[in-house]
């Protein structure tokens, strides 16, 4: 187990660049344990893919990612044989028999494995990462099921892959879609917040080293309002860090009414959300 | 592990059971796999960790929250901080719980909720079954909210001494609404913190089953408060889009017309050049059209609420919606509804009331009216590729239902629904007509986000 203890995985996570909650570390440091997937939920931009990148360079393997789409099926998810290039190896020997090609077209150099098949058959320690796993239509589930349950793919010409090691698997959702519930039982739930302002604060520390503190204060002050108003996009972690960026770009010393007006369009994405922000915090005397 | 921590476990999730967190055995088991790996030292982590294997789903985590701490509380009897703070009255307590929220201190604060449920909290004879420990009378002594106003005060007098230009003006403009979320942050500890203390009393499932609030995805709409109207209108913002793009024309793919070239030829691969399935172009996504018709009578006052909600979501998402109000008049309000939706929405209700004609000679809901006037006057909205949504609880005072109106509009339409914040047990009682509209057009119960869930992920065809 890469792990030893919840405290263990905040260290090692910081270390890759990932400062995590207390639920956040003891979710992982759970799913390493018990061997069982991780299912992440929670708003965009909060460092659900990132979580998985973490993971990775903290213990030590490899990263292999599943983008679901409308439409993924087994031959972008599992394995596809390389028509091509079996065409070509018939077409090359032609005085050979059916039967000895056919033994030779079905093997290894055929074979393209995708994400699924890849993560298994790797003998390094692997973090298997699917992400927007709602995206997938629903009989992708399915195979999930089958390939997460007991860690193993069946490819008819060449027998079962069995995992040498448990891949650590992190499933990412966006809730655009309900998950199965048989789905939701294989996993342990993580449900990702905007994180408390201290770890924020901590976080734009870390990412954005050029921001004075005090000035970093008053942002996540603001963004934390933000948060509060009822908007259309409310702004994540992401917005945060990159209005900080903005702010170290402009050379801004303190969050005063300027700044923030010039600036808004950097953590809100809608220009509705923008109004409504700029009436609530008081900014219409700039407007004008 | 001991069978005692076994039995409690067990009993926590049969609690988060009775609560709708659905959990089975085998998350028990999972549960029980947690409390041997972390152990129970550290409470916190104790309760992430349950929080991963017996939660499903986000908007579970309150209820567990709360059964977590009625199951495994921080300490038990009376809290060490009130036995120090003995003699302290009401005035001193303020005092405190004022300094606490300057300093946006929660550590601070839940020790005051703690002391305050301690020493004004307490309802009932001790030691007969009345005696408890009541959240309402300790925040009725209490009274917070009061607060804002002198926090506010002392916070101006502190900025003009230290502050640094402005920027500690700009945020000044936020101090209000921080105070008053660490108020309802102290509400809800002095809530928990009473719950703790009458489980002690009365037994926790007891508590359990009356004291911790339903999950939010089970709150009725007819009987929401301002905090939870907020929530769910977080809740139904998702839901509202998918709503959206299922109520418009979607197929997969086509199974005639226009030949998709580049993927034919690479499906022919597979069959060495020769194509023998062709790929038909996706469909272009057609634009929805949507038109809503909402009750907005005083008897679904509660659930009109969440249909501005839904009515609001979605003409966020679309051009095309076309939004109808009635009582027992049809009236358009779509201008009104967009408008709405800038401002923030808590102006809709008023205005539909004030500017729209929604009623005729009386106040009472007439569908069969309402219909009739919409095929009159805006039957032109409808047409082949229209979704109408009618949201009611089809309770018609006994007159005319006019079913061969609705028949018509759901004609045509290209899909007609109705959902009704009623259980269905009711339908069809009293002056309800639901029964006999449901056999027009399909009719569905939506009472909380769980069903309006249900109805949009599993119910609507793809």
């Amino acid at each position: 187990m890469p792990f030893s203890s919840v405290e263990d995985v905040k260290t090692k996570l910081a270390a890759a660049g990932y400062l995590a909650s207390d639920a956040i570390a003891t979710t992982v440091f759970l799913a390493s344990e018990l061997g069982k997937p991780l299912l992440v939920e929670g708003p965009a931009g909060v460092g659900k893919t990132e979580l998985s990148r973490a993971v990775a360079e903290a213990s030590g393997a490899d990263l292999v990612r599943l983008q679901c789409y409308e439409g993924v099926d087994e031959s972008r998810a599992i394995y596809e044989w390389n028509h091509a290039k079996q065409l070509l190896r018939i077409s090359a020997g032609q005085d050979e028999t059916w039967s000895e090609a056919k033994s030779d077209i079905f093997s290894e150099e055929f074979l393209l494995p995708r994400p699924l098949l890849t993560a298994i058959r790797n003998e390094n320690r692997t973090v298997l990462l699917i992400d927007e796993t709602d995206k997938a239509d629903v009989e992708i589930e399915g195979l999930l099921l089958e390939v997460l349950g007991d860690f193993q793919i069946t490819i008819p010409e060449l027998g079962t892959v069995t995992a040498t090691q448990r891949p650590f698997v992190v499933l990412t959702s966006n809730a655009t879609r309900e998950l199965s519930e048989a789905l939701r039982r294989r996993c342990l739930f993580l449900h990702i917040e905007f994180p408390s302002a201290e770890l924020e604060r901590d976080i734009v520390a870390l990412k954005v080293p050029g921001l004075d503190t005090a000035l970093a204060d008053s942002l996540i002050r603001v963004v934390n309002a933000l948060r509060a108003m009822p908007l259309r996009k409310a702004p994540s972690v992401s917005e945060t860090l990159d209005w900080a960026r903005t702010l170290v770009a402009l050379g801004a010393e303190a969050l005063d009414d300027e700044v923030v007006s010039e600036s808004l369009g950097v953590v809100l994405k809608h220009t509705d959300d923008i109004e409504k922000a700029r009436a609530q915090l008081d900014l219409e005397s700039v407007l004008s | 592990m001991t069978s005692q921590v076994a039995t409690r476990l067990v009993e926590f999730v049969e609690a988060l059971r009775a609560k709708g967190v659905n959990a089975g055995p085998s998350e028990t088991i999972d549960a029980g796999e947690v409390v041997r790996v972390l152990g129970m030292e550290n409470r916190e982590l104790l309760r992430e960790g349950l929080a991963a294997a017996l939660v499903r789903r986000g908007g579970q985590r309150d209820v567990f929250d709360q059964t977590f701490d009625l199951y495994f509380p921080a300490g038990v009897g009376r809290p060490e901080s009130a036995r120090e703070a003995e003699d302290m009255d009401v005035t001193q307590l303020r005092e405190l719980l004022l300094m606490a929220l300057l300093d946006r201190d929660p550590r601070t604060l839940a020790q005051i909720a703690e002391i305050a449920v301690d020493t004004l909290g307490q309802v009932g004879q001790p030691g007969t079954d009345t005696a408890g420990w009541s959240a309402y009378q300790t925040i009725d002594r209490l009274q917070p909210q009061t607060l804002i106003a002198a926090a506010m005060a002392m916070q101006g007098g502190g900025s003009g001494q230290g502050g640094h230009g402005l920027g500690t003006q700009f945020t000044d403009r936020l101090a209000r609404d921080e105070i008053r979320r660490g108020v309802d942050a102290f509400r809800e500890m002095v809530q928990s913190e009473a719950r703790r203390r009458s489980a002690e009393l009365r037994g926790r499932s007891l508590v359990a089953k009356h004291a911790v609030r339903n999950s939010q995805d089970r709150v009725d709409f007819l009987t929401a408060n301002r905090q939870q109207l907020e929530e769910l209108r977080r809740q139904v913002q998702p839901l509202a889009r998918v709503l959206a793009t299922r109520l418009s024309a979607r197929r997969r793919r086509r199974r005639r017309g226009a030949i998709d070239m580049r993927r034919t030829l690479r499906r022919a691969m597979g069959t060495g050049g020769v194509p023998m399935r062709p790929v038909y172009e996706k469909p272009r996504p057609s634009r929805p059209e949507l038109v809503l018709l909402c009750d907005v009578s005083g008897s679904v006052a509660g659930f009109s609420n969440f249909t501005m909600l839904l009515v609001q979501a979605l003409s966020a998402q679309f051009s095309k919606v076309r939004v109808f109000a009635f009582v027992n008049a049809m009236a358009e309000v779509t201008e009104i509804v967009r408008d709405g939706a800038v401002s923030g929405g808590a102006d809709i209700e008023p205005r539909i009331r004030q500017e729209a004609r929604i009623t005729k000679w009386h106040t009472s809901s007439d569908y069969g009216e309402a219909f009739l006037d919409f095929r009159e006057f805006f039957l032109e909205a409808v047409g082949p590729r229209t979704a109408v949504l009618i949201l009611g609880d089809a309770r018609n005072n006994n007159q005319n239902p006019r079913f061969d109106a609705l028949h018509e509009i759901a004609m045509r339409s290209r899909r007609t629904y109705w959902l009704n914040p009623e259980h269905h047990t009711r339908w069809g009682l009293g002056d309800s007509e639901a029964l006999a509209y449901s056999e027009i057009v399909p009719m569905y119960e939506c009472a909380n986000v769980d069903q309006l869930t249900h109805f949009v992920t599993r119910l609507l065809p793809v």
